[in-house]
């Protein structure tokens, strides 16, 4: 029983993480039509950020500095934020195929980096001993689940106040008609390099979480399909432009994901091994089926109400 | 070796530049395919990079099953336009009329699909065509692989091959118009769905001639493609994407930066130059060299 409830916090802290994901990429794919490939780059940004920061002072690298968590998850979402801000002033007013181009070599810049530079990132060895969140309070995984819920409010509540205030109005514009929205008078380009900085210091902030969650990262944690492309299809799948859909679907995808990996252990040694790449196999196909029956998601996305009848007549008297 | 007449920066510089345009015949064909579909059907094709994987672990099966690799080739390219084929009539088929960049994700998607099917065939290790170290022919202090000679001569022929099919073919010349104006090759009654096919099945051809020269000069992985599409997106780009001539361009530049960027950096770094140079295009010229879209 015991082992099932700590599986079950795990599961939560995990998918609370790509919550946090998909609600980033629900802000730049979502709101404002951004294609970001190379989500796992701002992801693994913001561990490394907040990990070299807390760490205990280490010979072979940059850093610790002993920091408090908060400081370092702050510095966290900066970094994500200032490199969202040098990508999106080159490729934001590109079309959408170049900033995706742009953002898988970011990805792969960002991962050769962390490979290469042992200085900074103590290369492929990783970081280990990156602390726990509040661990003044225990070592206990409810903790970690606590903290994890606590940013998955925060960045949900900013999402959706977002999505309805002025601001996401006309980053749905700009996603809908970017002549019209132009034409209204709004800086497109300003709008859309907000958005994608907004969702890139969100993807910072998951990876710092994550960073203090697992407590130890290493340039294998960030790979494409498991930093990227799963967020991608939660997001899709969950609905995008809708805040609930985009958490709904980390969930589920994440359910599905791990459900089959008990599935896979099930299956004979010689199989186990190839298990990971027949899930990765289903949640591609997954994908298309998706796109192809229910492109709008599970929960599509709702805009909100226009002003109700009742007021625009006490206007018209 | 040090002194026949020059000296050892030149020599060093010239062996680069070999390397430099074995790798830029490799992403030449990639990037020809990649600006294919994207003049044709208006989408970067994410898919591209592994589709030349496939072709490579293909052509692997081939090999080892004592097929001569120059019979290989074309067998394996078959087979590639099979599953390209088949990834259009099941998928792609039915997103064309959406916009573009749900094609983008679908694409991307299909990458992971495709990868994760060569894992369960083919496993995870790294494969290479032919055991044994190749005797290297040695020419004035450079050492020339006779694989490498392969891969620049059979890179040759298939872009002689593509020229003379785009300006000669009545099908070439249809590409040629619907990469220009689709709604005008369509009012002059151009089929547009053959169009595509062939499109597709070209730029299979070329994607799958590119992986197995990849894998001939290095080794077969199953990320062997993934990793190399944003050299072959850099060289598409700077092409002008949408131009195949352009591409082939676009690809010697950049296998020749790639390369010679060792002499100053890490080579780890290798795949950072082609972004660099990507991000700079996009900066002072979008639409690539020759002007693409």
């Amino acid at each position: 029983m015991a082992g099932w409830i700590n599986y079950g916090v795990f599961f939560l802290t995990l998918a609370g993480i790509y919550a946090i994901l998909a609600l980033g990429l629900n802000i730049q794919w979502g709101y404002a039509g951004m294609l970001n490939i190379g989500v796992g780059a701002f992801f693994a940004v913001g561990a490394y950020t907040s990990a070299i920061v807390t760490v205990a002072p280490s010979d072979t690298f940059l850093g610790g500095f002993n920091a408090p968590i908060f400081i370092g998850a702050i510095l966290a979402m900066g970094v994500s934020g200032v490199l969202a801000f040098v990508v999106g002033l080159i490729t934001v007013p590109l079309r959408s195929d170049y900033l995706a181009i742009a953002t898988i070599g970011i990805a792969e810049i960002v991962r050769l980096v962390l490979k290469n530079e042992a200085w900074l990132t103590n290369g492929v060895r990783g970081i280990a001993g990156i602390p726990k969140p509040l661990n003044w309070l225990g070592n206990s995984p409810w903790i970690v689940l606590g903290v994890v819920a606590v940013a998955l409010v925060f960045v949900f509540w900013a999402s959706d106040r977002a999505y309805r205030a002025p601001w996401g109005r006309v980053l749905r514009g700009i996603r809908e008609d970017e002549s019209a929205t132009l034409a209204a008078g709004k800086n497109v380009l300003s709008f859309r390099l907000q958005a994608f900085v907004l969702g890139a210091m969100m993807m910072g902030l998951a990876g710092a979480v994550y960073a203090h969650f697992v407590g130890f990262i290493s340039p294998e944690a960030f790979q494409p399909e498991f930093a990227t492309f799963i967020v991608w299809v939660m997001l899709i799948a969950g609905g995008s432009g809708n805040t609930r859909g985009a958490v709904l679907g980390a969930f589920v995808i994440w359910g599905l994901w791990s459900g089959t990996e008990l599935l896979t252990n099930m299956l004979p040694i010689a199989w186990v091994t190839r298990g990971s790449a027949l899930r990765l196999l289903l949640i591609g196909v997954l994908l298309q089926v998706i796109l192809l029956t229910r492109p709008e998601g599970i929960l599509p996305e709702r805009s909100p109400k226009p002003i109700s009848p009742k007021r625009g007549q006490r206007i018209q008297k | 070796m040090t002194n026949d007449g020059f000296g050892r920066p030149v020599l060093d510089i010239l062996q680069l530049v070999i390397y430099g345009i074995v790798l830029g015949c490799i992403l030449s064909l990639g990037a020809i395919g990649v600006s294919l579909t994207f003049g044709i059907l208006r989408f970067a094709n994410f898919a591209h990079g592994d589709l030349m994987t496939i072709g490579a672990y293909l052509g692997w099966t081939l090999v080892q099953l004592a097929v001569p690799f120059w019979i290989s080739l074309p067998v394996a390219c078959v087979g590639t336009l099979a599953v390209t084929f088949a990834v259009d009539w099941l998928v792609y088929r039915h997103l064309r009329r959406r916009a573009p960049v749900i094609l983008l994700i679908s694409s991307f998607g299909i990458a992971l699909i495709l990868r994760s099917l060569i894992q369960l065939v083919w496993g995870s290790d790294q494969l290479v065509y032919r055991q044994g170290i190749q005797v290297p022919m040695r020419f004035v202090g450079l050492t020339i692989k006779p694989d490498q000679i392969v891969i620049v001569v059979g890179a040759v022929l298939l872009v002689v091959a593509l020229h003379l099919f785009l300006q000669h073919t009545k099908t070439g010349k249809a590409m040629r118009a619907m990469a220009d104006n689709v709604d005008l090759a369509k009012i002059s009654g151009i089929n547009t769905e053959r169009v595509v096919l062939w499109t597709w099945g070209l730029g299979a051809i070329m994607a799958c001639a590119a992986g197995m020269f990849l894998g001939l000069d290095t080794q077969l992985n199953p990320t062997m493609g993934w990793n190399i599409l944003l050299s072959v997106f850099a060289a598409a780009i700077l092409g002008g994407i949408g131009s195949p001539y352009g591409a082939i361009a676009g690809g010697l530049v950049i296998g020749l930066a790639s390369e010679l960027s060792t002499l100053v950096i890490s080579p780890a770094y290798k795949a950072a130059v082609a972004f660099a140079i990507l991000v700079g295009m996009l900066i002072v010229r979008p639409e690539g060299l020759f002007g693409g879209r």
